[in-house]
């Protein structure tokens, strides 16, 4: 197993090394330019000239990389001119902020869109397939930024029931002792229940907009990847062994039908996680996704890469991650691997 | 008292069976009779469409979705199957009466260790409890002689062939003692001797329990060498019930006839596989000149073994011993040679090599060694990616074993011919094409206004003869026929021979048959070669091998085909 995971990491090399140049580029060809957005409007060229210099910027593209590289072998993403800070530290600290709502969003998005598919799938036709479809059309068709409004006017202006959209905590909360940075995870280890309902009440309602919108994907796939197998022959032997239709439903339809639905899972949950920029905008979320926003907007070159990077590092450990996920369902992969 | 002993054990009375459908109700099943007794073996034969399969699944309330029982009754040892609650059903599924499936592999579950899956009946149907149920389940692989069953019990699918997976279909089947089995072409696809092995398994298991079988089947040969009684339906009718010694000695419905007829066997020749009314005509003499037209020396196709095997060999010490090193030979020094208008029969079982040297023989496989000689050129050598576009390729073409996968479902039945003269022919302009693409088309038999249909319009032997008319296309010299009446009715496959040898004496070419039916190549072909893992065990003429066989392979194929006695 750890060779074969070993050999899978070895083949990630190539695209990282991809990702790194692309990124330099990218940043470098973009219009707009560092130095004269932070000289200001009212800066002369020469104030502008030495900005240039000051960054580096003056020296020639593959000088640029060169150095860009070395630092980046000592984990120095560079800082960020903005805020001063150094990327690494920023990323590190809003990472977490992202992969707990997003993560927490696609927990409920699964709960109901699995159970969803399968009755759809087992009931096709009935109401229930119906219900399915309505769900999943109106989740995809609304715009998160409109579902999280949407829920923020009923749920906190409306109903009162959950506290402002500021952030991931209270202003009266202080954040649990960091361990992993996920603060419903680190106020469990401290055993600080308070912190815990605080940030569980913040995080809610934006994990319940990336849920509807998530919701879609997954029990299509399921749904289909269901229907699939039900008329599959093996499924017609375990109704005529006679077994329950919950074993053959369970045990023998929904494993073999699991393959596809843990691919789109992988696709849904890499693509949430850069693509939450609005559901972080409406909840003032601190998050990954936000912050490499802003830094685009300001021409603002290492967190832009460092997020770039960031990215496709979470990427490739989510794709091993499902490949193993993969040899654990369906024996014939682990062969192959 | 009397009356309970006589009362069959499978009774199903004016049994109809409705299928809705876009273009409205389909009756597939109408009105029929069937009733199977205590101990008795009964064969339900029909070609595809007859609803002898929907019948099986009626009887056991697994009818799809779209499957409705419009009327009748099915009463199992007193109990009305129809009326059943679904949880009842549940309960006589697998316990009382149970099936067997085509295609094994499908049948179970890909992803669910083998014992697991008959530990799966046997807890359901309360015949074993967590403690006991391995020692169960290993008990009945044992019965379906599995070897290594301990093992075995830990085995996915994948890990077995064909005929194993049949066998674990049998244990899942068997695995509660029913009253019933239902085997619904437990042997399609599988080799003969294979499917010797699992009919004899089948029956000596259910003769020893007492059991009824219900056979259904396409294969009147098989129907005759195991069953008791058979019923042969035709499109949703049973037209016929009698014994099996009845019904072969003198078929009453002309439909039986006509299956008997056309199912290949001992002594009858490929004009008496059709309709009797049909004038007999003069056999063709075969033109054959003597000179060799393809002659293949010694030739050999490697394949290196699976490379998971070789790396986890350099893992563990490098210490592999020579002999998994060696690549697989998959065809292991085979020559022979096809004279001018001579059909040659490749026969073999599956894995035999007979398709990988078909394959090299057409030029879309190289081979590792060894040499193709067509007409004094050696075209061996040449690389298969560049010999589709040489003027050769024009002289070797093929007709390919499934009618329907073999053609592309978006053209129509005229694109399909016109391929290969857009390709390679010499025909130009729309009309000069669409002319020879009629004319092809006449040829085969195929009527003029199916030349604009798709592959899913056209049934399995009209597909068949576009697949011929095709291959035809350019005039070829040689034409290979991988299994072309394979996935056919029998009554459809003896018209396609009968064409085929038709063609090959107007159109004076050469065949290379390539079959597991040593039946239905003794039909067509003059000269026969017989393979077994990569090598030639037999070569001689048609009626030498089949009637004198020298190897003992030979003869167990041979022995191994059921047919109705003649």
């Amino acid at each position: 197993m750890r060779s074969i995971m070993l050999k899978r990491l070895a083949t990630a090399i190539p695209s990282l090394l991809g990702v790194i140049v692309v990124s330099f580029l990218l940043t470098r060809v973009l219009p707009g330019d560092t130095a004269s957005y932070f000289a200001g409007p009212a800066a002369t060229p020469q104030a502008i000239a030495e900005i240039r210099k000051q960054l580096g910027l003056d020296k020639s593209l593959p000088e640029q990389f060169a150095r860009y590289v070395a630092d980046l072998a000592h984990g120095d993403l560079g800082n960020s001119l903005t805020t001063g800070q150094p990327v690494v530290t920023e990323i590190a600290n809003r990472l977490p902020a992202s992969g707990e709502l997003t993560l927490l969003g696609l927990l409920i998005a699964l709960s109901i869109a699995v159970p969803l598919g399968i009755l759809a799938a087992i009931r096709e036709g009935s109401w229930i397939d119906h219900l399915c479809r309505v769900i999943v059309t109106t989740g995809v068709s609304l715009p998160v930024f409109f579902t999280g409004l949407l829920l923020v006017y009923v749920f906190y202006f409306r109903l009162g029931w959950s506290p402002a959209p500021l952030g991931r905590l209270d202003v009266f909360y202080s954040a649990p002792p960091q361990v992993t940075g996920f603060y419903l995870v680190d106020a469990l280890i401290a055993r600080d229940w308070e912190t815990f309902r605080a940030a569980f009440a913040q995080l809610i309602l934006p994990a319940a907009t990336l849920a509807i919108f998530s919701l879609a994907p997954l029990a299509r796939i399921t749904r289909g990847s269901m229907l699939a197998v039900m008329g599959s022959d093996f499924v017609r032997t375990a109704r005529a062994s006679g077994l329950t239709p919950k074993t053959v439903i369970l045990t023998y339809a929904f494993r073999n039908a699991m393959l596809p639905v843990v691919t789109t899972l992988g696709m849904v949950f890499s693509f949430l996680l850069g693509a939450n920029v609005l559901v972080e905008k409406v909840f003032a979320w601190p998050g990954i996704g936000s912050y490499a926003v802003e830094a685009l907007i300001a021409s603002d070159y290492a967190p832009v890469q460092g997020f770039v990077l960031a990215m496709a590092i979470l990427y490739v450990a989510l794709n091993l991650m499902i490949d193993l996920l993969y040899g654990v369902i369906d024996p014939r992969v682990r062969l192959e691997a | 008292m009397l009356d309970v002993v006589h009362q069959p054990l499978l009774d199903i009375r004016n049994l109809t069976v409705e299928f809705a459908t876009r273009r409205g109700t389909v009756t597939a099943v109408r009105h029929i009779n069937i009733s199977v007794g205590r101990g008795e073996t009964l064969g339900i034969v029909g070609e595809s469409g007859s609803g002898k399969s929907v019948t099986s699944f009626a009887v056991m309330r697994i009818l799809d979705r779209a499957g409705r029982i419009a009327d009748g009754s099915v009463t199992f040892s007193g109990i009305d199957l129809i009326a059943a609650t679904d949880r009842d059903m549940g309960d006589m599924r697998g316990r009382e009466i149970s099936m067997i499936f085509q295609n094994p592999r499908a049948a179970i579950n890909p992803i669910r260790k083998v014992g697991h899956q008959i530990e799966d009946v046997l807890l359901r149907h309360v015949q074993a409890v967590r403690s006991n149920v391995k020692e169960k389940a290993i008990d009945i692989l044992k019965q379906v002689r599995i070897a290594r069953p301990e093992e075995r019990y830990h085995a996915y699918p994948f890990e077995l062939s064909g005929g194993m997976c049949q066998r674990i279909v049998i244990a899942i089947a068997l695995a509660c003692k029913p009253q019933l089995l239902i085997a619904d072409e437990p042997t399609t696809g599988l080799d003969v001797t294979t499917q010797k092995a699992m009919m004899e398994l089948v029956i000596e298991l259910t003769h020893k329990r007492g059991m009824s079988t219900v056979l259904i089947t396409h294969d009147l040969g098989l129907a005759a060498a195991y069953c008791d009684g058979v019923v042969v339906m035709q499109q949703g009718e049973v037209v016929e019930t009698a014994s099996s010694g009845v019904i072969f000695k003198a078929p009453a419905h002309p439909y039986t006839r006509k299956l008997m007829r056309a199912t290949p066997r001992p002594g009858a020749t490929l004009r008496d596989l059709l309709e009797e009314e049909r004038p007999a005509r003069t056999p063709t003499s075969v033109q054959t000149d003597g000179s060799p037209l393809l002659k293949i020396n010694n030739l050999i196709k490697e394949y290196p073994r699976q490379r998971v095997a070789k790396s986890m060999a350099k893992l563990f010490g490098r210490n592999a011993s020579a002999a998994d090193a060696e690549p697989f030979r998959a065809v292991d020094g085979v020559s022979f040679e096809i004279k001018r208008g001579q059909s040659v029969g490749l026969v073999g079982e599956s894995g035999c090599g007979k398709s990988t040297t078909s394959m090299m023989a057409m030029r879309l496989l190289d081979p590792t060694s060894g040499s193709i000689i067509l007409d004094g050129e050696d075209i061996g050598a040449i690389p298969a990616r560049d010999f589709a576009k040489l003027p050769a390729r024009k002289r070797i073409q093929m007709v390919f074993q499934d009618p329907t996968d073999s053609l592309n479902p978006r053209f129509t039945a005229a694109r399909a011919i016109a391929d290969p003269i857009l390709r390679l022919g010499d025909v130009r302009g729309r009309d000069a094409l669409r002319a020879r693409c009629e004319e092809l088309a006449q040829l085969v038999g195929l009527p003029r206004h199916l030349l604009d249909r798709f592959p899913h319009q056209l049934s399995g032997g009209q597909k068949a003869r576009v697949g011929i008319a095709r291959a035809i296309a350019l005039h070829p010299e040689l034409v290979i026929l991988d299994e072309p009446t394979a996935a056919l009715d029998v009554s459809v496959q003896a018209i396609v021979l009968n064409l085929l040898d038709e063609l090959k004496s107007r159109l004076s070419m050469s065949y290379l048959f390539v079959s597991h039916d040593l039946h239905v190549v003794r039909l067509l072909c003059d000269h026969v070669i017989v393979m077994k893992s990569g090598r030639i065990v037999e070569k001689g003429s048609a009626r030498q091998v089949l009637e004198a066989p020298q190897d003992e392979y030979t003869r167990e194929l041979i022995a191994a085909i059921p047919h109705p006695p003649v």
